[in-house]
């Protein structure tokens, strides 16, 4: 098969338990190509990391193969995997300086002297460290311990790097900056990388494809862009992004289209992608960047009445809250563009999407 | 900018100075701090700083010949030790020999001139008892006549260096060493040598313990840092219960294991390893005092070890493990290297409280698992030389000085975890 060639790392029906009841990882296939940024995206207890330590050979597979080039690694253990791995809390070695901490990897595979002093230097300069060597981890701050933590897990050249939410610990701005770090190391080194995080923000920013984990199963595996635009379903819309929901009962279909009786009152044309047929329950997802605010009339087929609840200035749009279709917990972001309508709590406004923006989803 | 300028030069806004006011707003808060540790201080002045200054004083102080012989001490001041000493000397010595007997101090006189030089007792008594007939002088003639020992100045050289007030005769003692009758140290004979023996005991025993309660202690504390709770709570009452219970009934059930009529040899003999006749003797002796003090010893081990390998990540471990350490280089270059302030902890205080250990000794160790604090109870107890004994605590507590300084030195004391 063609495709097992193409794959550098293969899950294979890989299933994982820890107490032999409950399954943490249930019946996982992915395929990861050589090069590639996946990021394992869920909540907490969605088994993303038990995927990573599975993968790294600190925890066996319940069932099912997992191989690496072409090579199934269940019985090679972790030190002979040669793959790199970034921890949450770092995990640098406290007794040991900045220097030590990255020759460890190469000492352990007996390279010579000037070869290992060689590496450190490098991956010492790409991480912006140089002139560190001696300090000890407890010495540095934190974004600073998050590099030589990447610096270590990348000087021995492995071939797959492991993340295990290592941005965790930084504070907003400095792991925003990390992101484009390990973004750009990324894309210098061609390296494959694992990234496990709970924060979409980062995986939408890193990823060139994330899968989203829930209950131990890919609810998608996509492009960000796919992902955010496209959900295939609701936990999914849910989970990433911003997402208006509202429920309802599928009337009519019509080709890719559908109609659907909502809850609280109306009738929504939506895009149908994940609903069963006429008659089934629905839940419409719909990204509040996408609805108008009293649009020209005729250019959306779902227009409705609504009353604005609360609006929140936030600089670049604002935040409205509107009540529409029984739902009064309905977000339009409204951009702060020039001359945009100025709104006020209590105003009676018209809301309206498009078809193509409004997603029949499961519930 | 005013308050700004005022904090510069260290004063407040109503201008009074910085500190002032900041020693006036922590005053009541010091005060109540002082007060509250002020129990404890007390307790520590009365029951530590001060024994521990008057041993320090009774290690040196040498009163029972100068107050019970003065005269003698005064009139061999002049004495050279070339020769023997003039008639004034031997006429004071024999006259407050009489005085003693009829007061009946002698005895404490003979005993601590004894301790000094063996003999000394029964030729005190025999000669006190002899001079009363002795009216007039010349006394030289006449108690060379009593005891020819009398004519030989290491007689006299004693009495005269037991004279002193205050002396290192003790420290002397306490390691093998006295004055010879020209003042120069020399090594005591052979008979007497003793202490040097005791003190390489103490220190090797105390080693053994050391290494034994790590060596044992370390995979214990391991497991107890590393298993799941349940498991890790029940090892830990395992580890505290002995902890808990008394000294005497865990030395007592040693003697009941390892007696020659014991469970072991008992157990032994009936599965036929050993014949009856041949019976291990495991207690009375080193190894009693090894065994028991070593499993008494051992939560002083644990519990630090355990303490700090807490708080080694097990990401540290699985680190080195991705980085392509074997799990063995991995626990030895990783993971061990962590637990150096547990072990220097652990083996400092195991170390420091086997030196000074006395009640399993005591009781376990027969004649051969004898240590120094043993012998200084000896001299508390039975042989009532209370200076030797200070002398033994002050050679002792030095000592203990001396690693824990050493241990500073080499490892750090901020290093350290106890818990």
């Amino acid at each position: 098969m063609p495709e097992t060639n193409d794959a550098f790392v293969r899950f294979v029906d890989v299933q994982k338990s820890y107490d032999g009841e409950t399954l943490v990882v249930k019946n996982l296939n992915l395929d990861i190509a050589q090069g590639e940024f996946l990021t394992l995206l869920g909540p907490s207890g969605s088994g993303k990391t038990t995927c990573l330590l599975m993968l790294a050979g600190f925890e066996p597979t319940t069932h099912g193969n997992i191989t690496l080039d072409g090579r199934a690694i269940n019985n090679v253990p972790p030190h002979k995997r040669n793959i790199g791995m970034v921890f949450q809390n770092y995990a640098l070695f406290p007794h040991m300086t900045v220097q030590e901490n990255l020759a460890f990897p190469l000492e352990v595979r007996r390279m010579s002297k000037g070869e290992v002093e060689g590496r450190v230097r490098r991956v010492l300069d790409m991480v912006r460290l140089g002139g560190f060597e001696h300090r000890r981890p407890a010495q540095l701050s934190g974004g600073q311990q998050q590099r030589v933590a990447v610096a270590r897990a990348l000087v021995f050249d492995p071939k797959l790097v492991l993340m295990d939410e290592p941005l965790g610990a930084l504070d907003r701005q400095l792991r925003e900056q990390m992101q484009y770090e390990i973004k750009h190391i990324h894309d210098n080194l061609g390296v494959t990388i694992v990234y496990v995080t709970h924060d979409q923000g980062e995986a939408l920013t890193m990823s060139n494809r994330i899968a989203v984990l829930n209950h131990g199963e890919i609810q998608q595996l996509a492009t960000p862009d796919t992902l955010y635009e496209e959900p295939q379903n609701a936990f999914v819309a849910q989970f990433i992004g911003e997402n208006n929901k509202l429920l309802g009962r599928v009337t009519s279909m019509n080709g890719m289209n559908c109609s659907v009786e909502v809850d609280g009152g109306g009738k929504v044309e939506a895009r149908a992608v994940n609903i069963e047929g006429v008659g089934s329950r629905t839940m419409l997802s719909l990204r509040p960047e996408r609805v108008q605010i009293n649009p020209p009339d005729g250019q959306f087929p779902n227009v409705f009445e609504g009353r604005v609840e609360e609006l929140i200035y936030l600089g670049d749009h604002i935040r409205t809250r509107v009540s529409v279709c029984g739902d009064d917990d309905f977000i339009v972001k409204v951009p702060n563009a020039s001359g945009h309508a100025a709104l006020r709590k209590g105003d009676d406004v018209k809301v309206g999407w498009a078809i193509e923006d409004c997603r029949a989803l499961d519930v | 900018m005013a308050i700004a300028d005022a904090t510069v030069q260290g004063i407040t806004v109503d201008g009074v100075p910085l500190k002032d006011k900041l020693r006036r707003a922590t005053r009541t808060s010091r005060v109540r701090a002082f007060l509250l540790v002020t129990p404890l201080l007390l307790f520590i002045t009365v029951s530590f700083v001060l024994p521990i200054a008057d041993m320090l004083f009774r290690s040196v102080d040498n009163p029972r010949i100068s107050s019970l012989l003065p005269e003698t001490v005064a009139a061999l001041e002049q004495w050279d030790g070339k020769k023997l000493p003039d008639e004034a000397a031997f006429a004071a010595l024999a006259k407050e020999l009489k005085l003693r007997r009829e007061d009946r101090n002698l005895g404490k006189a003979a005993t601590r001139l004894n301790y000094e030089r063996g003999g000394m007792r029964s030729l005190i008594t025999k000669s006190a008892r002899k001079l009363k007939r002795v009216e007039r002088g010349p006394y030289k003639e006449a108690m060379v006549e009593i005891d020819e020992k009398w004519g030989q100045r290491e007689t006299w050289a004693a009495i005269k260096l037991i004279g002193k007030r205050y002396t290192l005769v003790h420290y002397l003692a306490g390691v093998d060493r006295r004055f010879d009758a020209d003042g120069n140290v020399v090594t005591q004979p052979e008979v007497r040598r003793i202490y040097i023996t005791i003190w390489g005991r103490t220190l090797w025993v105390s080693l053994l313990v050391t290494a034994f309660c790590l060596l044992l202690g370390y995979p214990i504390a391991y497991l107890l840092a590393t298993l799941p709770l349940r498991q890790s709570n029940l090892l830990m009452i395992m580890v505290l219960l002995p902890f808990w219970t008394s000294l005497l009934v865990r030395t007592t059930t040693w003697i009941v294991l390892l007696q020659s009529n014991g469970v072991i040899n008992d157990i032994l003999v009936w599965v036929g390893i050993l014949s009856d006749e041949g019976r291990i003797r495991m207690i009375y002796n080193m190894t009693g005092t090894l065994i028991a003090m070593t499993q008494i010893l051992l939560p002083f081990m644990v519990l630090p070890l355990y303490s700090v390998m807490k708080t080694i990540s097990p990401s540290s471990m699985r680190a080195a493990q991705s980085l392509g350490a074997n799990p063995f280089t991995a626990f030895v270059r990783i993971y061990m290297p962590q637990t150096v302030p547990g072990v220097g902890a652990g083996s400092l205080l195991v170390f420091i409280v086997s030196v000074g250990y006395y009640i399993t000794p005591a009781l376990v160790g027969g004649s051969t698992g004898q240590l120094i604090s043993n012998f200084i109870a000896y001299h508390m107890k039975s042989s009532l030389n209370w200076g030797l004994a200070a002398a033994l605590g002050a050679i002792l507590l030095a000592g203990v000085l001396a690693i824990y300084w050493l241990y500073d030195r080499v490892v750090g004391i901020d290093n350290m975890k106890l818990g």
